[in-house]
């Protein structure tokens, strides 16, 4: 029964954990994706960058806040610098729609040429980001580092194994509920986030029903911009912050928001979820692990690893594929692709 | 698409085609003139390398329709080809490992060729997928079981130097060939997949793809030592070492009255963009008569209205999938030229940003559907990239002056100056788009 224990909560503390943070945060970003999407019709190449944009104007905000001696800690002072980071980008962003997109979708363009204007706001925003803060890591993590560490864990259980839970990664998985809860409330009981429903649903009857299409693009573009933020700044947070790496993270997102059905909601945070485990899991080795629960004699010759930890991104991929094959509407969809 | 809606336009003159041309080439001269030759002359390679990218580009984008993101993967299909190809072979390496590599590639292929064998037999829903799975899993497991210990066995021959298997040491412009159809070959598989789904799904799914594909190269080592690199590819023009030494170099030294070092490395700058110019011009000339052909036509057709060409008749997967062979195919021949002028074959430098949406940039700035547009495209995009530099530097070095040395904020702007190239190079792309959507050079009318 001890070897059963160490074993969950030794998978749990290598995979799980860290598995259900870094889901927490693909699951925020799909979800801004999914409702660009769902609204305006068109994959936002530039959520990546409006992630990092975010997180480095939340840094900024940071390093001035800690240079006052502000601090909210055991917490992160990242958390309090947040809605500067927020507001800043959701101007960005609105201004970008106002000075690019907004042409395209008066002449009605097609979706392809979204996607190309996408590349272009995504050029200026990768450029602007490294020109400003420079393609280089920046940790702005502070506060206490665990809830609670291996060693705390250990004295209490008794275990063998340890189990720690990071600051960061309790922070992650808090704010996306809270953030989740909030938005599903905005869509399913408020005036507004119901008009927005009604226009993804169908632009024109919505239209005719007196719904102010404008209005409904502006708040599709400050809610993704503000999901964005969010997940750019936890994903800082619980890694570090470096732009390049945002650019990597923009295909896992996209994986997450199609496994989970392009413009569905639902289906942006369970995909997240199933990229994020399915990356953990696959690339996990399995030799500890099983050295608890079977005897030694038993035990495999190598790591026990389906794959290389090299391979982590292309699982996502992979999945991506498979799901483009076999369901392209992905888990939660009912339009047709 | 944009390109359905067409206002009624008079046809280009011949100098919309020219002057850009003409543009560009003297802003090459003006860089041998102001910066030196030998940055002109690398700048004017890259261009024409590039320029045979975008032309792959141009066949799937510009008249097919098709959103190919995967740009990368068939860049680096390419360079993987010229190691193949062209590098020694290593023998120990062989022998420590090579049969079972072999037999491990074969299980893999074995078991794909089985599993569509088996789907094509068995047709109910649930059974086909118990199979499939079942089936994949076995053959990952076995070609898994044998690969391991034979990759294990490759890696560990001298692995500072080597850990490969080498190539077949055959003439690196063979390589330049098998790149085109080693990219033709996986754009096959992927447009058998892809292909059909709608443009942003495409578009994602290539993207991955690719992705995929450069994650390969960088961790099997034993294919191309994947981050550790491959140097000191073979080459199709002559070293500058030994150019040096014969008769006629010193000859002509004395004739132009320049020195030999800086004299041999202009010869070999040429000698490349000869080689280029070659390949381009056939490229170009192929890419120009399959337009104008009946073929051209149809693509035409197809790009413009889908339905209706269905509705006469055309077979719309398969001309798609071909034409996204071809552009594949064009775009791979452009890697192995790339890495052939790079003489090192370096996984971990295809970035997306440079090698997938720097291309595109260049087709639409140029002009979608026009070859000659994609060209200009290429080389101006290219120049702009690498001349954004020095020009975001200087200008960077004048606005900040009135800080002063010392000033952390002038030191911090200088240093990372070069990071505006992305900036120009994406409200260059938001203009176009915009305010001629159709590029430098637009697509010729033809009615």
């Amino acid at each position: 029964m001890d070897g059963f224990l160490n074993a969950i909560v030794l998978l749990a503390n290598f995979a799980l954990v860290p598995g259900a943070a870094y889901g927490s945060q693909l699951a925020l970003g799909a979800l801004g994706v999914t409702l660009i999407f769902a609204v305006l019709r068109f994959s936002n190449f530039a959520h990546g960058e409006t992630m990092s944009f975010g997180a480095m104007i939340t840094i900024f905000a940071t390093w001035a806040l800690q240079s006052w001696g502000v601090s909210i800690a055991p917490l992160p002072t990242g958390l309090l610098a947040l809605p500067i980071g927020i507001i800043v980008t959701v101007a960005v962003v609105l201004a970008s729609d106002k000075f690019v997109y907004a042409y395209y979708r008066e002449k009605r363009s097609d979706q392809v040429i979204f996607l190309i204007a996408s590349i272009g706001v995504m050029f200026v925003m990768a450029g602007l980001i490294r020109f400003i803060i420079g393609p280089d890591d920046q940790i702005f993590a502070d506060g206490a580092r665990f809830v609670f560490s291996v060693r705390d864990f250990r004295a209490v259980t008794g275990l063998e194994e340890g189990l720690a839970l990071k600051t960061t990664q309790l922070v992650t998985l808090v704010t996306a509920i809270v953030c989740v809860v909030a938005l599903f409330l905005f869509l399913g009981k408020t005036r507004t986030g119901k008009s927005m429903r009604a226009y993804a649903d169908n632009e024109d009857l919505a239209t005719l029903s007196g719904i102010d299409a404008g209005r409904v693009v502006r708040i599709a573009w400050i809610l993704s911009a503000t999901l964005a933020v969010i997940a750019g700044v936890l994903y800082g947070l619980d890694k570090s912050y470096k732009p390049f790496v945002f650019q990597e993270l923009l295909l896992p997102i996209f994986a997450a928001a199609i496994v989970g059905g392009l413009g569905s909601p639902v289906g942006a945070i369970v995909g997240g979820y199933i990229i994020a485990f399915a990356e953990v899991l696959v690339t996990y080795a399995y030799k500890r692990f099983l050295g608890h629960l079977v005897p030694p004699d038993w035990m495999p010759d190598g790591l026990a690893q389906l794959m290389g930890t090299e391979y982590k991104f292309a699982v996502a991929f992979v999945i991506l594929v498979l799901t483009l094959l076999i369901r392209p509407t992905g888990l939660f969809n009912k339009r047709a692709a | 698409m944009s390109q359905s809606v067409r206002t009624p336009r008079t046809p280009a003159s011949p100098m919309r085609t020219v002057l850009p041309f003409a543009v560009f080439f003297l802003l090459i001269v003006a860089v041998g003139l102001l910066q030196s030759w030998t940055v002109a002359l690398t700048i004017l390679n890259m261009c024409l390398v590039s320029a045979v990218m975008a032309l792959g580009v141009n066949v799937q984008w510009g008249y097919a329709g098709l959103v190919n993101f995967g740009v990368m993967g068939f860049t680096a299909l390419g360079g993987l080809a010229v190691v193949v190809i062209a590098m020694p072979t290593v023998d120990a390496a062989w022998q420590a490992g090579g049969p079972g590599v072999l037999f491990g590639l074969f299980l893999l292929l074995a078991t794909a060729a089985v599993t569509i064998a088996m789907r094509r037999v068995v047709t109910a829903r649930l059974p086909r997928m118990v199979l499939t799975a079942v089936f994949v899993a076995a053959g990952l497991w076995a070609a898994n079981t044998v690969l391991g210990p034979s990759t294990a066995a490759v890696e560990g021959v001298n692995p500072a130097l080597e850990g490969y298997l080498g190539g077949f040491g055959a003439p690196v412009l063979i390589a330049w060939a098998v790149g085109a159809l080693l990219a033709a070959a996986a754009a096959f598989v992927i447009g058998k997949i892809a292909l059909g789904l709608r443009a942003d799904y495409l578009a994602i799914a290539t993207l991955g793809v690719s992705e995929i594909i450069v994650a390969v190269l960088m961790n099997e080592d034993w294919l191309a030592r994947g981050v550790k690199n491959v140097v000191g590819l073979p080459r199709p023009v002559p070293y500058e070492v030994d150019m040096r030494t014969t008769a006629w170099f010193a000859d002509l030294a004395d004739r132009l009255g320049m020195a030999a070092v800086p004299l041999s490395s202009l010869i070999v700058k040429l000698a490349y963009a000869g080689l280029f110019v070659v390949v381009l011009a056939l490229i170009l000339w192929l890419a120009e008569r399959a337009l104008a052909s009946p073929w051209g036509r149809t693509m035409r057709a197809v790009r413009d209205n889908e339905t209706a060409a269905a509705a006469m008749g055309k077979d719309v997967k398969r001309l798609h999938l071909l034409v996204f062979i071809v552009g594949s195919g064009i775009i791979g021949l452009a890697g192995a030229m790339l890495t052939t002028l790079d003489g090192q074959f370096t996984p971990s430098s295809y970035q997306p940003l440079r090698f997938t949406f720097l291309v595109w940039v260049m087709v639409i700035v140029g002009g979608a559907g026009n070859n000659w547009g994609a060209t200009v495209g290429a080389f101006i995009v290219w120049f702009a990239w690498v001349e954004a530099e020095p020009v975001g530097h200087f200008v960077i070095d004048w606005a900040t002056y009135a800080l002063g040395d010392d000033s952390p904020i002038r030191q911090h702007l200088l240093q990372n100056a070069a990071q505006m190239r992305h900036v120009v190079m994406g409200v260059l792309l938001l203009v176009v788009l915009r305010f001629a959507p159709r590029g430098i050079i637009p697509e010729t009318d033809r009615t």
